[in-house]
């Protein structure tokens, strides 16, 4: 049995009631002793949900960074058999912050391609913390042509913070590299399905992010711009960084509201980081399940309603009218 | 110039500029096309200038001027979004940061869009992201060659959060049918054009002139100095770095923009 460890302010509650029970579990063991145990630890269960079942945005983006959270490489070996890395933008390096590769989903040999942040201090700082840079989204297209050659779907796996912002980022043309990838990903004959898996940030998720579905991990955020960057621009200090992350309305029931995902994968008890592998369950079947029904369509069609999908978004007034794309109209003005 | 003459100037008449940091009499500037006249430092000019600029005199008509923006996400910083539009639209005469429409250069047809920098910083929201999408469908059906010049300090609109992020994709994905239809694209950027406008239909034409010394990248210096505490080379992130590096066809002088144009659409056969 593990000691209990302290997690975020917000499950202080919860770490109480597994300090009692630890300490309640040191005691000599008597069938009362036993009962109490039970009775606490289906408060424990009953807490974490509540707890988890309402959490604010600003909680969710600590969620979704957890340092325990499943990342790319994680599904790579709970989800996937037989991941094929595939290396390099044949152009200028290889981004560890874009993995790429040959796997197969069940029975399904498919192309993964995902952001890594790395766990230990030496895969972040080789990933620059999931910031990848333009020969990342240039693998990641290159690599994503040559599975539509060879008829392979494509599973795009979401978590960066954002695209890097570096000097030669710049000079080698993050804004071209992204623009590019949205560009052809929406014409790729390949289903492709997208999945946030952690951070969705900004442009950087983006570049992998235009699918046939597009689906969140319930405590995933997905926004326009990181709730710092908006505090420092709005607010004009970071310190507001709760507060615009109230603002952006970037939680996944958020996202499945305003027509943004198609479907929210609901998360263990307590978040992913305490459970990857009924995480990974969870997500594969999810993958299985879209995948089917994707292979299903003609891919004319497929392609017709990708462009119909993304060409739909965005909420405006036409005239007097008040019309409104997205899948739920009338929740604006 | 005597740099002394602008003291007791009234307001107005005299314009520092950010180039060379000279004051410039606002009219001399004007007569230029609002390019400075010692150091070619191009201003800021609005979207409507933009079309008298570039297009022939009377030939545009607005398409999809009837569009006006929402608040889908009940927006609210320091003041709610929706009084800040009402500010800005009220500032500036445009309901949104675009204008989109058709026109014709030098007796060419064209389906031509102008981001303004000034509403906004140019930022594309709801109503810039259907507009764009929208002169690229009507571009593909009409066969018309496409024009964006793209003015924007602010990328995609924090305002209307992810629905912001996604016109990106939703104007790219345009592009990209236009693109399959054959249709002749030339993007021009000016100062500025920053974040998910330069990461989007800004960096996808067939052929991408900028005006000389415009700011033009991805991510804003500010964000990558505070990243990297070091700093910037110097000229980073212009016009001409861009050309270095090898994302921009041509720089192109305002007052060389229209035959410019109208020179690349008689090259492609448009
Ligand atoms: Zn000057």
């Amino acid at each position: 049995m593990e000691a209990p460890a302290p997690g975020f302010e917000f499950e202080q509650p919860i770490f109480e009631l597994q300090l009692r029970i630890a300490d309640l579990q040191k005691q000599e063991q008597t069938p009362e002793l036993q009962d109490e145990v039970r009775k606490l630890r289906r408060e424990e269960a009953d807490l974490t949900k509540q707890i988890y079942g309402s959490l604010s945005p600003w909680e969710t983006v600590k969620v979704s960074r957890h340092k325990d959270r499943p990342h790319t490489v994680d599904y790579l070996s709970l989800v996937f058999d037989d991941f094929v890395e595939l290396h390099g933008d044949k152009f200028f390096g290889d981004d560890r912050a874009m993995r790429a590769g040959f796997a197969k989903l069940d029975q399904f040999k498919v192309l993964v391609v995902g952001h890594e942040k790395g766990r230990t201090y030496k895969e972040k700082s080789a990933c620059y913390f999931g910031c990848a840079h333009p020969e990342g989204y240039r693998k990641a297209m290159a690599k994503m042509r040559m599975a539509t050659k060879f008829k392979l779907p494509v599973i795009c796996l979401i978590d960066t913070p954002g695209a890097y912002p570096g000097i030669g980022a710049e000079e080698r043309g993050q804004a071209q590299v992204i623009a590019e990838n949205m560009f052809e990903m929406s014409r790729l004959d390949t289903p492709i399905l997208c999945v946030v898996i952690g951070e969705g940030g900004s442009g950087g998720a983006l570049g992998i992010g235009v699918g046939d579905r597009v689906a969140m991990l319930e405590h995933s955020y997905y926004s326009v711009i990181s709730p710092e960057g908006c505090a420092g621009i709005l607010w004009k200090s970071h310190e507001y960084a709760e507060r615009a992350a109230t603002a952006l309305k970037f939680t996944s029931s958020d996202l499945k509201r305003l027509g943004v995902v198609d479907d929210v994968i609901p998360e263990p008890l307590g978040g992913a980081h305490r459970d990857h592998h009924q995480t990974a369950r969870r997500v594969k079947a999810h993958l299985i399940k879209s995948l089917r029904e994707l292979l299903a369509i003609p891919n004319d069609e497929r392609l017709a309603q990708r462009y119909e999908k993304f060409r739909r978004m965005g909420q405006f007034l036409d005239g007097n009218l008040a019309a409104q794309a997205g899948s739920t109209a009338d929740e604006s003005a | 110039m005597n740099k002394r003459q602008k003291r007791g100037v009234p307001e107005g008449l005299w314009q520092r500029c950010p180039g060379c940091h000279n004051s410039i009499y606002r009219k001399e500037a004007e007569k230029r096309l609002n390019v400075c006249p010692e150091c070619d430092f191009h201003f800021y000019v609005s979207a409507a200038e933009r079309i008298v600029q570039v297009l022939d005199e009377g030939t545009f008509e607005e398409w999809d001027g009837d569009l006006s923006p929402a608040d889908p996400l009940n927006f609210e910083d320091k003041r709610k979004y929706r009084d800040k539009l009402l500010d800005e639209q009220k500032r500036t005469g445009m309901n949104d940061a675009a204008i989109t429409g058709t026109g014709m250069i030098r007796a060419r047809r064209v389906a031509f869009g102008v981001t303004d920098s000034s509403f906004f910083m140019g930022s594309m929201g709801s109503v810039v992201g259907e507009r764009l999408a929208r002169l690229a469908e009507r571009a593909t059906d009409q066969d018309l060659p496409l024009i964006i010049v793209s003015g924007s300090g602010g990328g995609a609109r924090m305002h209307e959060g992810i629905l912001s992020l996604m016109q990106m994709a939703k104007v790219s994905a345009a592009l990209a049918r236009y693109d399959e239809a054959g249709g002749l694209y030339i993007s021009v950027l000016t100062n500025p054009t920053m974040g998910g406008v330069a990461a989007s239909f800004a960096s996808l034409g067939d052929v991408v002139f900028a005006e000389p010394k415009a700011l033009i990248g991805f991510a804003g210096p500010r964000t990558i100095k505070a990243t990297i505490k070091i700093e910037l080379p110097k000229g980073f992130q212009t016009s001409e770095f861009l050309l270095e590096h090898g994302y921009i066809d041509r720089i192109v002088s305002r007052d060389k923009l229209k035959s410019e144009i109208a020179r690349t659409i008689d090259y492609c056969g448009k």
